[in-house]
């Protein structure tokens, strides 16, 4: 009776956005009169950041701090529409339609205050603090506060933007599967290290090291909790999960988190990540967004750590204790596999 | 978390004022005090609690429903069935006419999974509404159940949803199965050292959000409707809503945006229609949501996915050919798994360059309750199939598993098995970073590789591709056919994708930094001369086409009917 160490590895990359197209989303910005602007979006926050990224993408896009930002979604009235918060398409799509919203908005900002200053609008940048200033001389500026007012209170302007993103809906050839998917693509290698307990059958994940590639990363934090949480629910769906522990027998569904197998706290392993960006060219800033595919690379790389480590193949999701006994047994023993690299 | 910068440096510009920093959340206090405003944390005067009547049997025919008791209970405001519902039949899609109408939202003839709602009671408490779930009697006549898949599609299964009477999605109002042809399996196989065959099963997981599905639709003074949702998409909860209760979509008021976890499995409209049926038939706003044990066992789970791998390597390491067999356990109803099909069918053969491959996605009817999209969906379970069957394919020709990722990884340029041009590929970086990672050793020759280089050229030719006809619509003796026709190299159906209209950006005013550029994938053939690759690359796989290839693909069939019938077809606006 002993425990196995393995290493498994497995790479994958994953299409953002509703794979077909045809899946818009709007965007409303406004600014009040101080030069203070309100995103408004039908677009949902799950938990995974969407107020946050779209507030970035519209701070960056304007040219102001981002405190002068607030996102307000989702109300059907004041929210134009947005197809939802799946398929990983939050922030490339609403990224995209908050970015040509927001240059709508940053226009009419710079035209007020080309006014103001008595110069040419296309001379104007923004120092992202709050000031507007001619290109090459940053004396000659003006706030963006004073603007907002000026545009209200004396021009009559209105300092909005309103943008939509919609890659057209594609066919499918009924023969060949020819169609048009998703433009952007992010990428994964996941490795994972697991020890197999010959007697129970019980696996533990000792650790985990990922290399993500996710396009132009908005908000560094964000993503780590994606990639993170994501993980968990990687190790969650291999080792595990079932409502349906017999499937397709449909018995012993459960009903609480009592009989509802995940893992818990003392469950989670040590997970180091690395992030590559390579800007799509479709993207927000170039974003992909790392939403759905998380935890993907886990499962394979779980499933092929446990043969690495007693030679077991289980093809058939989740990995239990009962499968890997079965399998040592037939196999005749626990066949481990040669090492592969040092600690992670 | 750390930073690889220096790789693809050249493609960014990291001088951005905001962008790429960790700013705190927005939302961030609120979520972490438990202050932030849920669904659930609207309080309304006068609040009435709906419930649902399950079935406790798979697959019964509807022979009685009798409300007389319940109806006569305290507390009991109303009780709703089937012929209460407006439009009593619904698929989620059809609001981009995808698929036909198939699911009621209260049962009437028949119930089709254990658990599927038959009778709603509304109520002063909810415990009141608990009780009377007791009080209504059904009486049902079991039907022989299906649970499995493959035996679903078998002639002679018994009938599950009679809008779908072969127990699969109808693709394209002619095959039994989604289909994608690239090149030529059989001469891959025969030409292969090694073939590895196998068989996956993922199981259904559900999606255990924090927050339970649930809404509460309350009477505005305005003849208007507010509902409180959880829905993951706001107008398409909205949309559906609308359907089913027949209103026009202004008198309905939907306001959510702040979800606890959804996972996808808060786009079904689990409660929003009957919540707001319930407002409209009392006056009183209706809360309907589901208690713990109604969302494990009823609010729809990932669906179980069956896959058959079959892969042709030479004794060097590439894969010439892979073919593929897949089954989506849709449950009773289609909810959006026929979408799902198709998003796996463009994400095969997975992120590598494969001269030969073929895949006939399934979604499958059985008599359990309909599973819904999840994380992943449609590239989840396939994706751990392709990838333990990598493991099997690098043993099997004595190949470092790294090693054999980067030999057969897809690069910038390559033709795609959906006939469009890989660009902006990454995977060879990445497994090159999980490598030294992990101390985990590869050839020097491994680490030369690029995504950049070595793509394109003879790997982006569309090869002569064999198409059949198995798997016509009701008739299951033509699924395994041979070939009718084949497609000559370079042949192109589907008109590439317009750019994305952006509001704004047409305007003649400053531009943003960095704003996104849209390019379409373009033709092999319309791509400049290709470069010779560099000679650490990989050879192109050798499959040379049956038929010659000609210069420049066919142009693309653009006749009206066809743009939006083949997939989007059964119910044209």
């Amino acid at each position: 009776m002993a425990r196995y160490k393995g290493r498994g590895m497995a790479s994958v990359n994953y299409p953002i956005g509703m794979n077909l197209g045809g899946d818009p989303s709007q965007a409303l910005i406004h600014s009040n009169p101080d030069g203070k602007f309100t995103v408004a979006l039908s677009a949902i926050d799950l938990g995974q950041g969407m107020k946050q990224v779209t507030r970035q993408v519209a701070a960056e896009t304007l040219g102001v701090p981002i405190e002068d930002v607030y996102v307000d979604t989702a109300d059907s009235d004041t929210g134009p529409h947005d197809m939802g918060s799946f398929a990983s398409r939050g922030t490339h799509r609403m990224g995209n339609a908050v970015i040509a919203a927001a240059r709508e908005a940053r226009g009419v900002l710079l035209e007020a205050a080309a006014e103001e200053l008595e110069v040419n609008a296309a001379d104007l940048v923004t120092d992202g603090k709050g000031n507007i200033h001619v290109k090459g001389a940053p004396s000659r500026a003006i706030t963006v506060r004073a603007t907002a007012q000026a545009a209200q209170f004396k021009q009559g302007k209105t300092i909005a933007g309103r943008g939509i993103f919609l890659i057209p809906l594609s066919s499918v050839d009924p023969e060949t599967g020819e169609m048009n998917p998703n433009t952007a693509f992010a990428h994964a290698c996941l490795v994972a290290d697991v020890e197999v307990d010959d007697e129970t059958g019980e696996v533990s994940v000792l650790g985990m090291s990922s290399a993500y590639e996710l396009g132009r990363v908005i908000n560094p934090k964000m993503v780590e909790q994606q990639l993170v949480g994501g993980a968990w629910m990687g190790i969650s769906h291999a080792l595990y999960e079932t409502p349906e522990p017999y499937y397709p027998n449909p018995d012993h569904g459960p009903r609480d988190f009592n009989e509802y197998l995940m893992p818990g706290p003392g469950d989670l392993a040590p997970y180091s990540i690395t992030i590559l960006e390579r800007p799509a060219p479709d993207g927000p800033f170039g974003g992909k967004g790392p939403g759905e595919m998380c935890a993907n690379p886990v499962l394979p790389a779980v499933a092929n750590a446990v043969y690495n480590a007693v030679g077991v193949r289980v093809n058939d999701l989740p990995i239990t204790p009962e499968k890997i006994l079965r399998g040592i047994r037939a196999n005749g023993g626990a066949k481990p596999q040669a090492r592969r690299g040092g600690a992670l | 978390m750390e930073f690889r910068k220096d790789l693809f440096q050249n493609e960014r510009d990291d001088n951005l004022n905001v962008v790429g920093k960790g700013v705190q959340r927005q939302d961030m206090p609120g979520h972490v005090t438990g202050r932030s405003p849920f669904f659930d944390d609207h309080a309304f005067e006068g609040l009435l609690h709906l419930k649902v009547v399950r079935s406790p049997h798979p697959h019964a025919r509807i022979r009685r429903i009798d409300i007389a008791a319940a109806e006569r209970a305290p507390g009991v405001k109303r009780i709703l069935r089937g012929s209460d519902v407006p439009v009593n039949k619904n698929t989620l899609l059809s609001l981009i006419n995808f698929g036909k109408d198939d699911e009621p939202t209260l049962a009437v003839d028949k119930v089709r999974y254990k658990g599927e709602p038959i009778v709603a009671i509304i109520a002063e408490s909810e415990a009141q509404a608990l009780a009377v779930r007791a009080l209504v009697r059904v009486e049902y006549e079991p039907l022989p159940a299906v649970f499995d898949v493959e035996e679903a599609l078998k002639p002679g299964a018994p009938v599950i949803n009679d809008t779908y009477p072969g127990n699969y999605f109808e693709y394209h109002e002619k095959y039994d199965h989604q289909k994608l042809r690239f090149g030529d399996v059989e001469r891959g196989f025969a030409m292969a050292d090694h073939i590895v065959e196998d068989r996956y099963q993922m199981s259904p997981i559900e999606h255990a959000p924090t927050e339970t599905n649930g809404s509460i639709a309350a009477p505005e003074q305005n003849d208007r409707f507010v509902v409180h949702s959880c829905a993951q998409g706001l107008f398409f909860s909205l949309g559906t809503a609308a359907k089913i209760v027949n209103l026009d979509s202004n008198r309905l008021h939907f306001i959510g945006g702040t979800v606890g976890g959804g996972f996808g499995g808060k786009v079904d409209s689990l409660t929003e229609p009957l919540s707001i049926l319930g407002a409209m038939m009392t006056g009183r706003p209706v809360r309907y949501v589901l208690d713990r044990e109604e969302e494990m066992l009823y609010g729809s789970p990932r669906g179980a996915e069956r896959i058959y791998i079959k892969d042709g390597i030479a004794r060097d390491g590439r894969i010439l050919a892979r073919q593929i067999r897949s089954y989506f356990d849709a449950g009773a109803y289609t909810r959006l798994s026929s979408y799902a099909a198709i998003k796996c069918t463009a994400h095969l053969p997975g992120p590598y360059t494969i001269p030969n491959v073929a895949s006939d996605i399934y979604v499958a009817y059985t008599n359990r309750c309909p599973s819904t999209a999840m994380r992943g969906f449609g590239i989840t379970a396939v994706d751990f199939a392709l990838e333990v069957h990598m493991d099997k394919g690098a043993e099997a020709c004595g190949l470092d598993p790294m090693e054999f990722r980067i030999l057969n990884a897809y690069r910038d340029g390559d033709m795609k098995a959906h006939r469009r041009v890989a660009k902006n590929t990454a995977l060879i970086e990445c497994v090159q970073v999980a490598a030294e990672k992990a101390r985990w050793p590869l050839s020097d020759e491994a680490r030369r590789q690029s995504s950049l280089t070595g793509g394109g050229g003879a790997r982006a030719e569309i090869p002569a591709t064999p198409i059949d006809e198995n798997g016509r619509i009701n008739r299951p003796e033509t699924r395994g056919g041979r070939p009718t026709q084949t497609l000559p190299a370079g042949t192109m159906r589907v008109p590439m994708t317009k750019q994305p209209i952006m509001e704004g950006s047409t305007e003649n005013r400053p531009k943003a930094p960095a704003v996104p550029q849209y390019e379409p994938y373009r033709p092999a053939a319309a791509a400049p001369p290709p470069v010779a690759p560099p000679m650490t690359a990989p050879p192109p796989p050798a499959a040379p086409p049956a038929v010659a290839p000609s210069p420049s693909p066919a142009p693309a069939s653009q006749h009206g009917a066809h743009r939006f019938s083949s997939v989007f077809g059964t119910r044209r606006r």
